[in-house]
């Protein structure tokens, strides 16, 4: 939360992920340092951020796995098509703590890396503690080169 | 109603409001109402009333209007109960009810005749919703609707007017975004 706070994000927007819900989602929900929009599908949340961005409203979209696969036309359109800068926070529910998502006993795991290599969307695997550090600059590029970014969350934040 | 009068009814109450369009309704609007703070890009898929909530709120000093299509907003009904909880004053939602998917070879949509989206958005909370079927009554009645506090909805039943070329080139285009980016910040 410190690192979205220090990238500048003022927008939430999310449908519920287990995987971020208690260590993210619950603790934003009550900080009035952020405004939560809770959307009822995840691809109402891109063209939101996407919106978002004309005037430089930061925003961050926040869901499970499942809602990135049902929104890969709308990420498609108005993040890569159009340039906009939608970053994403994704929950890989039913991933293995500590086990590469390439690993994972989960297709709906394994098949969430190299879909986005061949959509070409840029991430970052967010796993360690360490990995937070990166958070703050992966938002702050996205916006300054209006383009799409996604931190893939593979175990609930501690 | 003829949806190109009914375009030019809104164009008198239309100055610096944000209006984001999709499919024949904007590309009629671009032609009888060009101006950067037209938001073009929408995607597909039915997003263009979430593009407006996401308007909205960044931009609560200012008024956006949304041109729905009823096939447009049946792709996105669940921004219906989005919209109508996120409760933007600022935003006013119209649907532009043919009964057709106008660019895609005119087929029905699905409930033609039987879905009413205004019952939909009444449930979803939205806080004022009416229906325009004629253009003197939309004419008498659309300052009215446009003091309402948002979210508020109308239902256009509408046909087709003039058929006003469609540009998909330009939709799509960098300059489209560009010249709106432009124009809502210097705005």
């Amino acid at each position: 939360m410190e690192a979205l706070k220090q990238a500048r994000i003022q927008f939430i927007v999310s449908v519920p992920d287990i995987v971020t819900s208690n260590g993210l989602l619950w603790p934003i929900s009550k900080d009035p340092e952020f405004k939560l929009v809770r959307v009822c599908k995840e691809d109402e949340g891109v063209s939101i951020c996407g919106a978002m961005s004309y005037n430089k409203t930061r925003a961050l979209l926040l869901m499970q796995q499942t809602g990135l696969m049902d929104s890969l036309n709308a990420i498609r359109a108005i993040g890569i098509d159009y340039q906009l800068p939608i970053c994403m926070m994704v929950g890989l529910q039913g991933k293995e703590p500590h086990k590469l998502s390439s690993e994972s006993s989960s297709y709906g795991v394994r098949i969430i890396q190299p879909v986005l290599d061949a959509m070409q969307i840029p991430y970052r695997v967010i796993e360690e503690p360490e990995d937070v550090q990166h958070i703050s600059a992966d938002i702050e590029k996205a916006y300054q080169t209006s383009s799409t970014f996604i931190f893939i969350i593979g175990r609930a934040p501690v | 109603m003829k949806r190109d009068m009914a375009l030019e009814v809104l164009k008198k109450h239309v100055t610096d409001e944000i209006v984001v369009a999709v499919y024949q309704t904007l590309f009629d609007w671009m032609a009888i109402n060009p101006r950067d703070l037209n938001y073009v890009a929408t995607g597909a898929m039915g997003q263009a009333s979430s593009h407006g909530l996401g308007l909205a709120l960044a931009n609560p000093q200012k008024e956006v209007l949304v041109f729905d299509g009823d096939g447009s907003i049946l792709m996105n009904l669940g921004s219906l109960v989005t919209i109508a909880n996120a409760e933007p004053k600022n935003l006013h939602h119209f649907i532009f009810e043919n009964g057709v998917y106008e660019v895609n070879g005119a087929h029905p949509i699905p409930g033609h005749k039987k879905v009413d989206f205004g019952a939909m958005a009444k449930a979803a909370g939205y806080r004022f919703v009416t229906v325009f079927s004629d253009i003197e009554t939309f004419e008498s009645e659309v300052t009215e609707f446009l003091k309402q506090p948002g979210p508020a909805l109308a239902v256009m039943k509408i046909k087709a007017g003039e058929a006003y070329p469609r540009d998909y080139d330009y939709i799509h285009s960098a300059l489209a975004r560009k010249q709106f980016r432009r124009a809502l910040q210097s705005s």
